[in-house]
């Protein structure tokens, strides 16, 4: 097997553990999100936990990229700590807004110019946008076949990859050529640990920071303008409840909660 | 097939709201008894197509086929279930139409000019956010199992259904699909389950997620879980509900050290009766609860467990 080039998308996501701090604006239907610490897509280390494998197995390069604020270089650089060889950071005003197929479409411009790769490895969905649409349309844009939900993978020789995609109560057996776009679940693997020292030492790395300039795109493809979706409306969801407490020592409070359980007949 | 049903119900209102037709695209191998279901269920037109290649889903035949099915028919509005399957199939298609999509909607409708609006939980649900696709078209979503409400079958509805001959052979594609696996599910789906008792991340720990599931053990229940005891792998994606999980409509809910994020409580709503036991007396989930107990959890689940086992 000649070596494997890897390319990782990553995307840096608001702690998902402070969401609930998450505001909207009455006014402006915006949300602030201010104060809220921005974490690597936990599926994207799982993806570049998988390449750096392949890279250790095979040979070859895993790159990261991302499409996102200048904020997000830090991101990318605990990609480099963890093992990426290089990064690449996708930055512009213009680029703000995007939905999955505009952001799709830069990022495959942006692989276009990396050039030739054998993998496109990334995590299923993220946490804050949840589509997993992005992988799909990477790879229709980079006329590349795809297979989301990989729980396992394999190479094997003449270049093709042997993956499990999981599915409801099982999983598919799945042979692909390479070049070829894959999105991992969890069970792939456990990423590696790797040291805050490591961490910090990569924070002085070079990331490349592309602009709209830098790339082969059509400006009405970009950015919130080039979104063939759009937000039209926010608003906080309505439900109404009964809202009865019940109070009580946990005996006294078990035995009310039943006798109302029973009462609606749910029980 | 559930969800495409649902999907039949929605689709047929939002068709005679526009007062125009709902076809639905039927691709398998020896599917034909399939499309009068389809036709039942309010679809007037079937798609058909049928090949041995198509017996399982392959993206690239299924993108490639149906993309050319919507370059020809060009539909308004174009709807996949958010399956396993749709969500992979549905952004392939999108892209090769160039065309917006809209994931895992929990309601659709269209306004007075026939825009489809698309309701998705946004930001893990702590907020809503209607969607549009002004521009293009189709206009693409994917629709989440479980929400919409399955139309009433009628037999004796008439539907036309359209053989699409294809002509594929397994050389024309990048993948193959050598073999599927199905494999023991772990327990009784929670999409299903009369009863759900549900965990958060203030369980805290494996050995206290015992108590959650001796619990539903009692009660009969399956367990579900939010976002953080599956990072945890305290429990397993397939017990995850609210966004990118899935919406639960059992006919009691009991959530159990869970604050309540809004994509939980839109995952819960459909239940008939809701519980909370939290220890903060401000946790959100007591808003959207009938019966609430402010306790420490591990104070309360053991004797509620006790109570139960004694009606039994």
């Amino acid at each position: 097997m000649p070596p494997v080039n890897s390319i990782v998308c990553v995307k840096p996501v608001p702690d998902p553990r402070r969401w609930s701090e998450l505001a909207l604006d009455p006014v402006t239907k915006t949300l602030r999100r201010e104060g809220i610490p921005i974490v690597l897509n936990p599926l994207d280390k799982h993806a570049l936990e998988e390449a750096l494998r392949i890279k250790e197995r095979f040979g070859g390069r895993v790159t990261a990229i991302s499409m996102a604020p200048l904020t997000a270089t830090d991101s990318l650089r605990e990609a480099i700590a963890i093992g990426a060889d290089d990064a690449v950071l996708l930055s512009d005003k213009s680029f703000a807004g995007a939905d999955t197929l505009a952001t799709s479409y830069v990022l495959a411009a942006a692989i276009k110019k990396l050039g030739k790769f054998d993998l496109i490895l990334c995590g299923n969905q993220s946490l804050d946008g949840g589509t997993g649409q992005v992988v799909p349309e990477i790879a229709e844009f980079l006329g590349a076949p795809h297979v989301t939900y990989v729980r396992k993978m394999a190479l094997l020789d003449g270049g093709i990859a042997r993956v499990e995609r999981a599915v409801e109560n099982g999983y598919m057996l799945i042979e692909a050529r390479m070049p070829l776009v894959l999105s991992v679940v969890k069970e792939i693997n456990i990423p590696r640990h790797v040291s805050l020292m490591r961490i910090s030492e990569a924070m002085q790395a070079e990331v490349p920071v592309w602009t709209s300039r830098d790339l082969d795109v059509d400006r009405s493809r970009i950015g919130l303008s080039g979104s063939p979706t759009q937000v039209a409306d926010l608003f906080l969801p309505v439900l109404k409840r009964r809202g009865e407490m019940l109070s009580g020592a946990p005996d006294a409070v078990s035995k009310l909660l039943i006798e109302k359980l029973h009462e609606l007949g749910v029980l | 097939m559930s969800v495409s049903i649902e999907m039949l119900g929605c689709g047929r209102k939002i068709a005679d709201k526009l007062n125009t037709d709902l076809t639905a695209l039927l691709l398998g191998h020896d599917v034909r008894d399939l499309a009068d279901e389809l036709v039942a269920h309010g679809a007037d037109r079937v798609y058909l197509v049928e090949s041995e290649l198509l017996t399982f889903y392959h993206s690239e035949a299924y993108a490639s086929i149906i993309a050319e099915l919507a370059e020809k028919s060009r539909p308004e509005i174009f709807l996949l279930g958010s399956t396993g399957t749709g969500r992979d199939l549905a952004p392939r298609v999108a892209a090769k139409l160039y065309t917006g999509l809209t994931a895992d909607c929990v309601s659709l409708d269209v306004d007075e000019t026939g825009q489809l609006l698309q309701v998705v939980p946004a930001f893990g649900g702590n907020v809503m956010a209607t969607v549009v696709c002004p521009k293009h078209r189709p206009q693409m979503a994917t629709v989440r199992p479980g929400v919409m409400r399955p139309p009433t079958r009628v037999v004796e509805r008439h539907g036309e259904v359209v053989k699409i001959p294809v002509d594929i052979k397994e050389e024309d594609f990048s993948i193959k699909i050598l073999d599927i696996v199905t494999e023991e599910p772990k327990a009784a789906p929670i999409e299903t389950a009369d009863i759900v008792v549900a965990g958060g991340w203030g369980v805290g720990s494996i050995d206290n997620w015992r108590l959650i599931e001796e619990l539903a053990r009692s009660m009969g229940a399956s367990v579900g879980a939010t976002r953080p005891p599956v990072d945890e792998e305290w429990a397993s994606e397939d017990q995850l509900i609210g966004q990118s999980g899935k919406t639960v409509r059992p006919r009691l809910y009991v959530g159990i050290a869970i604050s309540g994020a809004m994509q939980h409580l839109v995952g819960v709503q459909d239940s008939k009766v809701i519980v909370a036991i939290n220890k903060d007396p401000n946790a959100p989930i007591f808003k959207g609860a009938d019966f609430g107990i402010v306790a420490d959890f591990q104070d309360v689940v053991p004797r509620l467990a006790e109570e139960i086992r004694k009606l039994r």
